[in-house]
């Protein structure tokens, strides 16, 4: 038998653009995970050999050739639960306001504008103001203080965003079936709207996180210290990051050479903080989506 | 059983209206007077006058963007929700003016509950959907609120599907029986007046006919006004019907009277498909 309908020419070339298209777009998207894996298996491969139990419970020895990175591993917590503490009520409530009460006003629009903006104004210009204002200023001197403040600011446009972002998400529908029940305006965002944001606000808080504990920049002027062995006990005191003992063994260390195991080792540790963040972002989302709807 | 009025006497439900016990419900349950609507500078709702009795079903019929809807909204003030908006005339509901200065406007949306086109169920269980309006209302006697859902989901002809499953999300119930599950949250807080914006518009046939048994119901305790685009729906479930065209009230009337013998050409060439 024959077609019923003859393939014309048009029809052909119509069907190998589509074909070429869709293969370009599928090798773009491949080669962006191939990336990925090569930059993890590199760090995997050099810094595996130098993970042991000591490197992650011991400070730095010998100028930092030697030892581990336990104060550094203590620092970047404490920085990461400092700067949350200061950026998710500040960031959340800002968030509700910008979203619930003030969607087209003119401050909300200016509020926006201005948070877009602060997001994209680079980490070195957080840290040079975070010097300025927390170092000398306020004089909390190079401390877990200063640094979290800075950190904080940097990482608010993204609570701010992503508050706003989960918030916007959310049915009017909810909102007016709540409202019709003579819930308040408040009622109806603490029981109805929130919980249901909350997996997508938790997911971009934890991502948040994430973006905290690998920033070199704005930590530098305000509260890394290039080699402090010991734990911190105030939040006046200066702290150890990992993101900059990276970067100090790499480029400053006393025996650059002999320190390289270290900073793949230190790579690897900081790569695996932020990949279990992430994880821990997905399952708790995950988690919070299913109670969300049962409770 | 209790009954809606003990029910009333049992809760802490102040009038939203004014003065709890004031009210005189032997006079109209809604009567508005020479309303006028604005959406912006959109002149959305044109001079209408409008009254209905208490336990009466009324139709709100018309062709999309006739204002129907945004009529519908100004009874329980939804309207307020929108930037821009401006209403001037009045809107009385058992006598008092809905939109005085001294109304609080959650304590008048616990009186005139509404139901909305697509079943907006939270997303909580079916129990906690029902408990909701009762709960942010201040009632915190468990008792009165197991009480209040149970007999709430009973009149809304709910209670065989769930009874078994009260604790499970509500999300995991049908689009026909969350629209009924949300009709027994309006039910629960025991409102004088249902608002239902297109109750049905998103349902199957079926589900539909219950939708429309129900209204049959609750219209021995409730004053209903319903929106619809289904004439069949109109004829069968109301008793008055009115007739909306480009912001204005056309015909309001009897529901047979307008759908056998309408005094206006509009409402005929509505009624009978000619348009809209």
């Amino acid at each position: 038998m024959t077609p019923v309908i003859q393939a014309k020419n048009t029809d052909r070339k119509k069907r190998n653009s589509q074909a070429i298209a869709f293969t370009i777009f599928k090798l773009m998207s491949y080669s962006v995970v191939a990336i990925l894996f090569i930059i993890l298996g590199f760090i995997v491969i050099r810094g595996i050999g130098v993970i042991s139990w000591d490197f992650l419970t011991k400070a730095p020895e010998e100028g930092m050739t030697k030892g581990g990175i336990f104060p550094a591993i203590v620092g970047t917590l404490c920085l990461v639960a400092g700067s949350s503490i200061f950026s998710f009520p500040i960031g959340i409530m800002s968030g509700i306001y910008m979203n619930e009460y003030a969607t087209e006003s003119k401050v909300a629009t200016f509020i926006r504008i201005m948070t877009n903006n602060l997001s994209g104004v680079p980490s070195v210009v957080f840290g040079l103001f975070g010097m300025a204002l927390f170092v000398n200023t306020m004089k909390f001197g190079d401390s877990i203080l200063a640094g979290s403040l800075t950190l904080g600011l940097l990482s608010l446009p993204l609570v701010i965003r992503t508050t706003e972002e989960s918030l916007k998400a959310i049915d009017k529908s909810y909102r007016e079936g709540s409202l019709a029940l003579g819930a308040t305006k408040l009622q109806t965002i603490q029981k109805v709207v929130l919980p249901m944001a909350f997996p997508n606000i938790i997911t971009g808080l934890i991502l948040s996180i994430g973006r905290v504990s690998g920033e070199t920049a704005p930590i530098l002027f305000t509260v890394a210290a290039y080699f402090l062995p010991k734990l911190p006990t105030s939040i006046f005191n200066q702290v150890m990051a990992l993101p900059y003992h990276l970067y100090v063994i790499s480029t400053s260390g006393t025996d650059i050479e002999a320190s390289r195991g270290i900073a793949y080792g230190t790579a690897l540790v900081l790569i695996v903080i932020v990949l279990l963040v992430n994880l821990l972002a997905n399952g708790l989302r995950n988690y919070f989506s299913k109670k969300v709807k049962t409770n | 059983m209790m009954t809606i009025e003990n029910i009333k006497t049992n809760t802490n439900f102040s009038s939203p209206l004014g003065v709890r016990g004031s009210l005189d419900v032997k006079g109209l349950t809604i009567d508005a007077k020479n309303v006028d609507f604005y959406y912006s500078e959109f002149h959305a709702l044109k001079n209408i006058n409008f009254e209905v009795n208490k336990n009466e079903v009324v139709a709100l019929i018309g062709p999309s963007g006739c204002g129907k809807s945004t009529f519908l909204r100004l009874m329980n003030r939804m309207n307020d929700l929108i930037p821009g908006t401006r209403m001037t005339g009045s809107m009385l509901i058992e006598g008092q003016d809905i939109y005085a200065p001294n109304v609080h406007v959650d304590e008048l949306r616990k009186e005139v509950g509404m139901v909305f086109q697509k079943p907006n169920p939270f997303p909580k269980s079916i129990f906690e959907n029902v408990a909701y309006g009762l709960r942010v209302n201040g009632i915190k006697d468990k008792t009165f609120i197991e009480e209040r859902v149970i007999e709430s989901i009973k009149s809304a002809a709910l209670w065989d599907e769930v009874k078994d499953k009260l604790n499970k999300s509500a999300f995991a119930l049908s689009g026909g029986q969350q629209q009924r599950l949300c009709i027994a949250r309006a039910l629960a807080i025991s409102p004088k007046v249902v608002l239902m914006d297109e109750p049905a518009s998103a349902l199957d046939p079926i589900s539909t006919a219950k939708i429309e048994d129900l209204i049959h119901e609750l219209k021995k305790d409730y004053t209903i006004i319903i929106v619809t685009h289904n004439m069949q729906q109109a004829s069968r479930v109301s008793d008055k019907t009115a007739y909306f065209y480009l912001g204005e009230l056309i015909e309001y009337d009897q529901t047979i009277k307008i759908f056998t013998n309408p005094e206006k050409l509009s409402t005929q060439n509505y009624i009978t498909g000619r348009f809209g």
